[in-house]
């Protein structure tokens, strides 16, 4: 296999995983915009995605509708937890949302234990998603579910990008993310506007969830932990709160992680979340704004 | 100014408290249909906080604030807005991520008259010729004077029956401080009613029918602007003399 294949196929798996990462830190930052709260349980409303599209393939429906209902299984969820959990604490002190955070995690991780148990369990995903294509003679492989992730992920941003560019109630998100006070002032209705960023964050949960689960080909109830730190990481680099930074911070990311397995000495890979973290550590301290917003704080 | 007008703003025995400070101290305030009303008085003493208190973002610990005859005290924020009160507020608090035409867009976002809302958003191209030439730049990247412009032109946009404003001359070139005023009173020629609290005092009283001046939240003078202008009084209220 030629050098120029080998980076080639680097690349492609570097933007897929990145286009996961993407999915994931979107839906924290919509969410962290609006509420200033790091929503710990994203992931968990990831593996409520993946788990309502596993039982529905379970009891015979194609993959694609069990995908949808995965999404607005998700979207109910996220709506659930605004108006049960964050909506009586939203005035509280910053340490009291952290906690509620932390708290509906757990809540959902056990709920999710208590009905599927803790072991992990195969993701049925077709046959036909997991066929393989080969370009180059074989140097590059790509399988469909690379390629319909790839395609979802497209175009649910693009769809994103035109409600938030396009729409009032998008526009309003983003004012809202910026001055929560004069986006009152001019009569955006400030509960509506939560509530639409809870669901849209979370159908984008769902979403990630799917593709990570059905990508990984298993589900289990703490599957979403560790997308949820990747993607925070992503966020952070990217600039917390703004979608575009997590788009960024995203792509980056997964082309970071894929980068450091394929090209530096096999010595160093086993360090790769050491790295990655390292990296959250190093922009926390020096540019605590993100890459796209320099001058703003962080405040978890 | 004739009382046969009816108050379109009522507020009777106002009262705000931020923990042990109370900010108003119970102020009573008119502003009648198509009348420019001036809050003026020292920092501190309670402008910015009677205007947020009638825009909802403050709540009042007593009294009463009556927008129309109706009770809007306890009502949120949009809904008052959507009842007619707009506010541009100190500061400005423009959305400086978004472009101008963003943030007129969301200063009409109570309102579903696409056409009005295109006739009015000309109409504020031709109060502010120069946010037509900025409609596609970051609010944020605007200078102080267009930045103030384009918050007036945003609460303007909510077609309001009140316009309140706070500070509009601050952080703003005098030059373009002569310009916002021209507008505003054009505006008031076309029968806007308005609440106007201005640290620049003469500004305010060539501008207003009548005053309220308050002192450490509470009304210390009130009157014509007329009146006001010559009486030294209100320099002292300014300068937070004690009596």
């Amino acid at each position: 296999m030629s050098s120029f294949e080998y980076i080639l196929q680097q690349v492609i798996n570097a933007v897929s995983l990145g286009s996961l990462y993407a999915l994931v830190a979107v839906g924290l930052s919509i969410v962290f915009g609006v509420l200033k709260l790091t929503n710990f349980a994203h992931g968990d409303v990831m593996m409520v995605g993946a788990f309502t599209t596993v039982l529905l393939i379970g009891i015979g429906m194609p993959f694609i509708p069990a995908l949808m209902c995965g999404i607005i299984g998700a979207a109910m969820a996220g709506f659930l937890i605004e108006r049960i959990a964050y909506r009586p604490i939203r005035n509280a002190p910053d340490v009291t949302r952290l906690l509620t955070s932390l708290a509906v995690t757990y809540i959902l991780e056990n709920f999710g234990i208590l009905v599927f148990s803790s072991s992990p369990r195969n993701f049925p995903l077709p046959a036909t998603l997991n066929d393989s294509w080969q370009l180059l003679d074989g140097a590059i492989t790509f399988t469909n579910i690379n390629i319909l992730t790839l395609v979802l992920t497209f175009v649910s941003l693009i769809g994103l990008g035109w409600f938030i560019t396009k729409t009032t109630l998008g526009i309003g998100m983003r004012a809202a993310s910026e001055d929560m006070a004069a986006a009152q002032l001019v009569g955006l209705d400030i509960n509506r506007l939560i509530v639409v960023a809870f669901v849209v964050a979370s159908a984008f949960a769902g979403l990630a969830g799917v593709l990570w689960a059905a990508q990984a080909g298993v589900v289990q109830p703490q599957m979403g932990f560790t997308p949820l730190l990747k993607a925070f990481v992503a966020a952070i680099i990217g600039g917390f709160g703004s979608i575009a930074g997590a788009l960024v911070g995203g792509f980056m990311l997964g082309a970071l992680e894929i980068f450091i397995v394929a090209f530096l000495p096999d010595e160093i890979t086993p360090y790769r979340d050491a790295i990655v973290f390292s990296l959250l550590i190093a922009f926390l301290l020096f540019r605590p704004g993100g890459l796209l917003q320099p001058n703003r704080e962080v405040k978890l | 100014m004739s009382e046969a007008r009816p108050a379109l703003l009522e507020i009777q025995n106002l009262q705000v408290r931020f923990g042990a400070v109370r900010a108003l101290k119970g102020i009573s305030l008119q502003v009648k249909q198509g009348e420019v009303v001036a809050l003026l008085g020292a920092n501190g003493a309670g402008k910015s906080t009677t205007l947020r208190t009638i825009s909802g973002l403050s709540r009042p610990s007593a009294g009463h604030i009556l927008f129309g005859g109706r009770s809007i005290a306890t009502m949120p924020t949009s809904q008052i807005v959507r009842l007619g009160v707009a506010q541009s507020p100190e500061g400005r608090r423009l959305f400086g991520s978004l472009t101008v035409d963003e943030n007129l867009r969301l200063g009409s976002c109570t309102r579903i008259d696409a056409d009005g809302i295109a006739k009015d958003t000309e109409r504020m191209f031709s109060l502010f010729p120069i946010l037509r030439e900025r409609r596609p730049q970051l609010a944020g990247t605007l200078s102080g004077g267009e930045q103030q412009q384009l918050a007036l032109a945003r609460a303007l946009m909510a077609s309001p029956k009140l316009l309140l404003l706070d500070e509009p001359s601050l952080g703003v070139a005098p030059l373009l401080v002569k310009h916002i005023f021209k507008a505003l009173a054009e505006l008031k020629q076309q029968g806007m009613t308005m609440l106007l609290v201005e640290q620049n005092m003469k500004l305010a009283l060539q501008l207003a029918d009548r005053a309220y001046v308050l002192r450490t939240g509470s009304v210390a003078l009130e009157g014509s602007s007329t009146e006001l202008l010559s009486d030294d009084r209100v320099a002292q209220a300014y300068l937070g003399a004690a009596q």
